[in-house]
């Protein structure tokens, strides 16, 4: 009887329905997961202010949101040093964010729920996001303008958004002009000072090119003068207003608007107010430059550093395959070589990843980089221009890195040309290279990008070679911008992956950064995704417009 | 018909007289000819000295039974057997007087003047349009006028323009298996070939696509040198002018096509057509 139900083939069935069952849970639980944590973090939760008072204490106010509830039995929390009389008890505390690092020196608490003697939410509570020391919980006191007090209690809230948007307004305009117009000033004094050098090293600075450089340099420092004095005017503007705000402690503190990002009194907020608030803390997190050591604001350098390599690598890696991959299959001589080099591609996809980024930085960077500074950038010398880690090498060595799933997959494509095509295009006098390129190459387009998509999954979420060969924590500017060459293969970026790594375990206040990780690696997700989505439904065109004959 | 007729007389009489396995056409009237063809696989021969004349303007079939070496002496023809690795041929072949085989002998060009159309219709993933211009486009023509007027013609050529002549930027792959051998073979007329290789073009279509294909092979005539190979001696019968049946890598007897059958004068012949193997 068990023998028959084993030879009818049903158990295999079930073991395979289960297979599949346990990856498909194990991968949306894992996103399920990320997306949650990730997710809540933008979430305006209620701030609450606690009266407590510690075993035997004195009684303080606290203020903060609830982050973390724990529950300890009564042994193990007997066992930690609290007093407890019950067996039964069981000892809850909650971590509460308490912000105010600049006055208290800690983000976040553990305060035990018995302790708490009363705990409330008023509606006047306000939140600042600000540019240094993370948030401020507290009540507004006053608007200052000129330092004279202008605005006192229900006034003060009404003034201190109109006043906040003034000053951010300006401060925009001081990031545009720093950023934009002094940094493309500079970048242009740069290429001047270059030029000088590249003259002077081929010995043909003479008094008509001084002349000439000198005059552009002078034309750039007025405008730099120009910028400075506006700047000047803007930074005095910004600096007018500031508000007062009481903390928990009774303390008052005289904040100028102009290191806030952000005023919201949660605990007056709406579920629709919630939401806007949630949605533009969304869009700033994907839109925004990131501040306080990545901990707070956005990611966007880090999605363009990524998707800028991931393109660069595709660009170099897709020729190279292909190229390599016909050669193989198309011309070489089928025999013992061939199979030792197609053994040895292959077994390149088992090289860990770190030492690929210990090649490209030995050879890519400072072997190639080194000879290409020496050879066209003599004037940089001694500062590299290739010969340090950067963009180019970091997109070179990932290549190299996924090269072997090019290959392999576009001579797998090469093979599944159908022979009677092939003889087709020979037998209407077509040359082998003229059916290769006109026939047989866009039939296997498909299984190339096949390759591609291996390729940029497998290269997206690299993160150790990265690290050696161009991935910085903060990269003071995009590898794309205004100036040109417009693309700066040579400058270093950042990247989602290794932003995960240096926000979780690199900050200085990992438990505020925690959430952010978890948003940074559902982001992570979705750009790889994203991209494989463009290729697979590329694929997928490239498929049915080729789409062989059935044999 | 009393032409062929008394031409048969002649064939019979020159291949008592020479023992030689070919007819008796006027040298004027030769396309092809095969002198003392061998073709190895390696260290095994498959094509044993022959030798034979391909008449002009004429549709000779090769039938034998399978394995018999007919589709490697037609491939030899445009050297298709070129792309295996393993082959060695020895022997001429001369087209128009010339050896195919000859080292500067540019192969591409060889293959324009003699056109192939496979066992299975073999259509390129384009359209109807790309596949009979993709010969032309080859050669460099991309005048637009000059290819819609060679694709017309073409298609009219192999039958198949008033099929598709709505749909000529559709898939290839979307018409029947029938359409799409005729679609080979305009594209295969649309290089103006000298000679036609037809290796066994009907036999993966139903009876229907068959006789179109037929009835096309007998128009083409006039127009190009055909040969066909072909499993069906029926099919060789109705189209062919001059007949070859080859067994075990030999050419056993090449004549006029309605003396062939109905009197071989080789006792392998007569077992094949009679059905006593193959």
């Amino acid at each position: 009887m068990i023998k028959q139900w084993f030879n009818s083939g049903t158990p295999w069935v079930w073991l395979n329905a289960a297979a599949v069952s346990t990856s498909l849970i194990l991968v949306v639980g894992l996103l399920a997961l990320i997306a949650v944590r990730g997710a809540g973090h933008f979430w305006p939760s209620n701030v609450a202010e606690f009266v407590y008072q510690e075993d035997g204490g004195q009684v303080q106010t606290i203020i903060g949101e609830i982050v973390d509830t724990s529950k300890t039995g009564a042994a193990m929390a007997r066992a930690a040093g609290y007093n407890i009389e019950s067996d039964s008890e069981v000892l809850v505390q909650y971590l509460i964010k308490t912000g105010n690092r600049d006055l208290t020196g800690m983000d976040f608490r553990w305060l035990s729920a018995r302790n708490i003697r009363q705990q409330q939410y008023p509606l006047e509570m306000i939140v600042l996001e600000r540019r240094e020391w993370g948030n401020f919980y507290g009540f507004p006191v006053a608007v200052k303008e000129n330092g004279a007090v202008i605005a006192t209690g229900p006034q003060a809230t009404l003034l201190m958004q109109e006043r906040l948007q003034n000053a951010l307004t300006i401060f925009e305009k001081i990031g545009h002009l720093e950023k934009k117009e002094i940094g493309s000033i500079n970048y242009e004094l740069e290429q001047l000072r270059l030029q000088q050098k590249r003259l002077e090293l081929k010995g043909r600075w003479n008094e008509q090119a001084e002349k000439q450089i000198a005059g552009e340099k002078a034309a750039y420092q007025r405008q730099y003068q120009q910028n400075q004095q506006q700047l000047a005017e803007l930074y005095r503007s910004i600096r007018r207003d500031s508000l007062v705000v009481r903390a928990a402690n009774g303390q008052e503190l005289d904040i100028p608007f102009a290191k806030i990002v952000r005023i919201y009194q949660p605990n007056a907020m709406s579920l629709p107010a919630k939401t806007v608030h949630y949605l533009e803390k969304g869009i700033e997190f994907l839109t925004e430059e990131p501040r306080e050591a990545n901990t707070e604001g956005g990611v966007f350098p880090a999605i363009f550093g990524t998707v800028m390599m991931v393109l660069v690598m595709s660009v170099i890696v897709t020729p190279f395959g292909v190229i390599a991959a016909v050669y193989m299959r198309e011309y070489a001589k089928q025999g013992f070589m061939t199979r030792l080099i197609r053994i040895s591609v292959n077994n390149l996809a088992g090289v860990p990843s770190i030492v690929y980024g210990v090649f490209g930085l030995g050879f890519f960077v400072y072997i190639l980089g080194g000879n290409i500074d020496r050879l066209f950038y003599p004037e940089a010398a001694p500062a590299p221009v290739y010969g340090t880690p950067g963009l180019l090498w970091a997109s070179i060595t990932l290549a190299l890195l996924t090269l072997p799933v090019v290959i392999v997959s576009t001579e797998e494509g090469l093979s599944r040309i159908p022979k009677s095509i092939r003889e087709g295009s020979l037998a209407l006098g077509a040359t082998k290279a003229e059916t290769l390129w006109r026939t047989v190459l866009p039939m296997a387009s498909p299984a190339m990008m096949t390759g591609l998509i291996l390729a940029v999954a497998r290269a997206a979420g690299e993160v150790a070679p990265l690290m050696l060969v161009g991935v910085v924590k903060l990269a003071p500017t995009l590898p794309m911008d205004g100036n040109f060459p417009f693309l700066h293969l040579d400058r270093k970026f950042m990247h989602l992956g290794f932003h995960i790594y240096d926000v979780g375990f690199q900050s200085p206040n990992v438990e505020a950064a925690r959430p952010l990780v978890y948003a940074t690696s559902l982001l992570l997700v979705f750009v790889i995704v994203g991209l494989n989505l463009v290729a697979v439904t590329l694929r997928n065109h490239l498929r049915e417009k080729y789409r062989a004959l059935e044999d | 018909m009393t032409r062929q007729k008394s031409r048969s007389s002649v064939i019979d009489l020159d291949l008592i007289m020479k023992g030689r396995k070919t007819t008796g056409i006027e040298e004027e009237d030769i396309c092809i000819k095969v002198e003392n063809l061998n073709l190895f696989y390696g260290d095994k021969q498959a094509l044993h000295g022959i030798d034979m004349h391909v008449p002009r303007k004429k549709v000779t079939a090769y039938i034998g039974p399978s394995g018999c070496g007919k589709s490697t002496l037609l491939r030899c023809i445009n050297r298709m057997n070129d792309l295996i690795d393993s082959v060695r041929i020895e022997g001429r072949i001369l087209l128009d007087e010339e050896n195919v085989y000859e080292s500067a002998v540019n192969v591409a060009a060889l293959r324009r003047r003699v056109g192939m159309v496979f066992q299975k219709p073999n259509p390129f993933p384009k359209s109807i349009y790309e596949n009979v211009a993709y010969g032309l486009r080859i050669q460099g023509i991309n005048d637009r006028k000059t290819l819609d007027e060679t694709v017309e013609n073409a298609l009219r050529g192999a039958a198949l323009w008033d099929e598709v002549k709505d749909r000529l930027n559709d898939s290839a792959l979307g018409i029947s298996g029938g359409q799409q051998q005729r679609l080979v073979i305009a594209r295969a007329i649309a290089i103006a070939p000298e000679v036609l290789l037809l290796d066994e073009p009907a036999s993966a279509l139903d009876p229907i696509s068959t006789l179109k294909i037929e009835e096309l092979i007998n128009e083409l005539k006039e127009k190009y040198t055909i040969v066909i190979v072909t499993h069906n001696m029926q099919q060789a019968a109705r189209v062919s002018d001059y007949t070859a049946f080859m067994y075990m890598g030999e050419l056993i007897e090449f004549g006029n096509t309605s003396h062939l059958f109905t009197n071989p004068s080789k006792k392998q012949t007569e077992d094949y057509i009679t059905g006593r193997y193959g």
